[in-house]
């Protein structure tokens, strides 16, 4: 080797995968592009505002609490951007600007930046705002807009999921179902699959959101252990409560922001297990918190807190299902580990 | 809800058992091997495979010829050294391994005649005994990478039922070819080894095993296989599926036995002996010749080498011998490696010699070696999905910067083998496999196994 030139040495592998953090977020943020279209089509041009003030004020946030604790920026992993957006998703299109701003500085700052950034925060930052949002501002948060009539001032109606909740489950499911249908208090089937309901901006258009959820699983994004078993459980639950009611079933799941949450928010990394084990049994307890809620609490919607909820029990369900590794002794005792953390 | 079997979800859901998919960039695979001419100078290390270290057993000013022994150990886990040019030891002294190591070597400089030591002759072998002895003295170790010393693994211990030899031609590594040029160039001397192998150690059955992005090499060796000397039909040439790490040891034994090598355990635990496809090509001409190993091939390959290919070499050449042998370099490289890009060791320099369990001479400029500036975590799970062994490595990581021992003892860290599964496919640029050593580390500071 001659005098001057200077080999670099490093730990093994020499060799990288092409994928980055900010290509994964990238993808992130371009299965949600349907379903964002969606809202602003179903909700009009206020929606779109909504949704930018979400993402600007998340990417400022972002931006200036890296500053303020002296750290490196980290905007350019775009997960600032996803934050914004699925916080943007999971408000009604009503919603006053300045809230938006709020629930991104809880979302980045509070829940997000305070325990250390991207992958540190215990809480999916998006869930935690919208549940502060929830809590603080209730009546702001909870006028949905009918479809097509955006603006603060227009017509606030219920969601799918509140005429559902009304429903007497000790009654004739199906009989009352039809009555809803037709009184024209449900939404038709068409109209739930493509979004036009009252609801909050991104959870409205199941096909968009499971578009982009197809796009993230085939591009190993997410896996379909999470969403797959949640959405079962709510189905299985939901399927008994109503006496094996499948319309009750399917507007159940498509009614409020199950799809969203299961495929969109449940699955955020760092708020979820690792192992698959650990993600299926993650899936079941969001699916039986949500069921309870929605069945036996006084809410009509239970995603978010359900999510929320077991975001906490997260690293208690990691050691759970801590997974056997290769060439594992088995000791004769072996301990039954139960499923289900709820 | 209906009884859920957790395992036939888990099986459905998790793709394969861990391990990735990485580019072959086989780009030397159907050049021949060329036979580089010898140096005149070679640097005999007295350390060139697992275990104890040889000692010098010539001194400066003698004359020695090729397969003299220049260096020995009376240590069991140990394998002889010898000349592999006939010529003059100019030197008995200390010098740097590619790995930064130091280590007593022996040069001798060149005569040019390639004397042969006249005390070679074939070995007589007839049971497992002499066969082990005759291993060892032909100073074979594992030509694949590890360099473990060959005859320890053949002295199969007596109370455990061996019944399956495994010969490993998968070759995952990227870029490194030697194993299907051995294949190929070599498939006689494959086949005479394995049934010379399977003689003498009772082996019920062996297996070949191949990765499937070797069809050349798979129909080779299948003609050999189903032809009419393997009169038992006791040899099975098996096609795995491309998927690194598929050549590692352990990964070898499950998916040609589906045995489980438990933990802190060798595949002789499960009845197996893997060995390397090279090594048992080696067998068989040493049994024939008695010439020790004194050369082997080495793949010269990345894309600063102007010319690159497989060459056969004396052990203990100048790596920038074999390079200059190759063309030289196209531009000056950024990162030189002694070994393939998942496994092999970056070097300081090329002045440092060739070592037996040498496959590859890698050389890359800054774009070919891809390199991800390191971010943080987001728990995404990929190098645990990666992971062939089924560890996390982040919270080994985690638990290794809190210098817990015993959770990392809990956690399996001794199972890792660094294969880099993990930090190739961490989208954070984490060095992983560096985190996995300074683990083990911290679990050998604590004395805990």
């Amino acid at each position: 080797m001659s005098e001057k030139n200077i080999l670099t040495v490093s730990a093994s592998p020499h060799t990288k995968s092409p994928g980055t953090v900010t290509g994964i977020m990238l993808d992130v943020i371009i299965s949600l592009i349907p379903a964002a279209f969606a809202g602003v089509a179903v909700f009009g041009a206020r929606a779109a505002l909504v949704i930018a003030v979400c993402i600007v004020s998340c990417v400022l946030f972002e931006f200036l609490s890296r500053k303020i604790m002296k750290r490196s920026s980290s905007i350019g992993d775009l997960s600032a951007v996803v934050t914004g957006l699925l916080l943007a998703f999971n408000l009604p299109v009503s919603i006053p600007i300045w809230m938006c701003i709020v629930g991104s500085l809880v979302a980045i700052v509070v829940v997000k930046q305070m325990f250390g950034g991207i992958g540190h925060n215990f809480a999916n930052p998006a869930i935690t705002a919208r549940i502060v949002l929830l809590v603080s501002f209730a009546s702001a948060m909870t006028g949905f807009s009918a479809p097509g009539s955006s603006g603060v001032d227009t017509i606030t109606t219920a969601t799918p999921l509140s005429h559902l909740s009304a429903i007497d489950l000790s009654g004739n499911v199906s009989s009352q179902m039809g009555a809803l249908l037709v009184d024209g208090d449900l939404p038709s089937f068409f109209n739930m699959l493509f979004g036009v309901r009252a609801g909050c901006i991104g959870e409205v258009c199941s096909v968009a959101l499971i578009l982009g959820a197809v796009y993230l699983i085939l591009r190993g994004v997410i896996s379909i252990a999470i969403p797959g078993s949640y959405i079962l459980t709510v189905a299985a639950f939901m399927l008994i409560a109503s006496g094996f009611d499948i319309t009750f079933t399917i507007y159940e799941i498509l009614g409020g922001g199950l799809i969203l949450g299961a495929f969109f928010m449940a699955t955020d990394y760092s708020t979820s297990p690792i192992n698959t084990k650990g993600k299926i049994v993650f899936g079941i307890g969001c699916g039986i918190l949500t069921s309870v809620i929605r069945l036996f609490g006084s809410l009509p919607e239970g995603v978010s807190y359900s999510i929320l909820l077991m975001n906490i029990a997260t690293p208690l369900i990691e050691k759970l299902t801590a997974p056997a590794y290769f060439g594992f002794i088995k000791e004769k005792k072996t301990k039954k580990k139960e499923e289900g953390a709820a | 809800m209906g009884k859920i079997k957790p395992d036939a979800i888990l099986k459905a859901v998790r793709k394969g058992k861990g391990g990735i998919l990485v580019a072959h960039n086989k780009i030397t695979a159907e050049k021949e091997t060329v036979r580089m001419p010898d140096p005149e100078i070679v640097t005999l290390p007295m350390l060139q495979h697992i275990g104890a270290p040889c000692t010098p057993t010539v001194k400066k000013g003698d004359y020695v010829a090729i397969g003299q022994v220049v260096g020995d150990s009376d240590k069991y886990v140990s394998a002889p050294i010898h000349a592999s040019v006939s010529g003059k030891v100019i030197a008995v002294q200390d010098v740097k391994l590619a790995n930064g190591k130091m280590a007593p070597a022996v040069t001798i400089e060149s005569d040019g005649e390639r004397k042969l030591f006249e005390g070679i002759e074939p070995p007589k072998v007839t049971n497992k005994g002499e066969l082990v002895k005759a291993i060892r003295a032909s100073g074979l170790v594992g030509l694949g990478g590890a360099g473990f010393p060959s005859h320890v693994k053949l002295n199969t211990p007596e109370d455990k039922d061996i019944d399956t030899l495994i010969v490993n031609a998968a070759e995952c590594e990227p870029y490194i070819t030697v194993d299907y040029r051995e294949c190929i160039e070599n498939s006689w001397n494959i086949m005479s080894g394995v049934f010379a192998l399977q003689e003498l150690l009772g082996f019920k059955k062996v297996i070949i095993a191949v990765e499937d992005n070797k069809p050349e090499a798979i129909k080779i060796l299948k003609e050999i296989a189903d032809s009419d000397i393997d009169h038992g039909n006791a040899v099975r040439l098996m096609t795995l599926k491309s998927r690194y790490p598929q050549g590692a040891e352990k990964m070898m034994v499950l998916s040609a036995t589906g045995r489980k090598v438990p933990e802190g355990g060798l595949p002789s635990d499960v009845g197996c002996v893997v060995m390397n496809v090279a090594s048992v090509a080696f067998v068989a001409r040493y049994l024939k010749t008695g010439i020790p190993l004194t050369s082997r091939s080495v793949t010269v390959s990345g894309n600063c080498i102007v010319n690159p290919m497989n060459v056969r070499v004396p052990v203990g050449t100048e790596l920038q011998k074999i390079i200059d042998f190759c063309g030289g370099f196209t531009e000056q490289p950024y990162k030189i490696l002694s070994g393939g890009p998942m496994m092999g060791t970056a070097v300081t320099g090329t002045d440092v010699p060739l070592l037996k369990s040498n496959n590859a001479i890698l050389a890359f400029s800054k774009n070919g070696a891809r390199i991800k500036p390191e971010r943080d975590c987001i728990r995404c799970g990929r190098c645990h999905a990666a992971c062939p062994m089924s560890l996390i490595p982040t919270q080994i990581e985690k638990y290794a910067s809190l210098g817990d021992a015993e959770a990392l003892k809990k956690l399996g860290t001794s199972v890792c083998m660094e294969c880099g599964s993990c930090a190739y496919s961490c989208p954070a640029g984490k060095p992983l496999v560096q985190h996995m050593r300074l683990a083990k580390d911290v679990m050998r500071k604590a004395g805990i196994k």
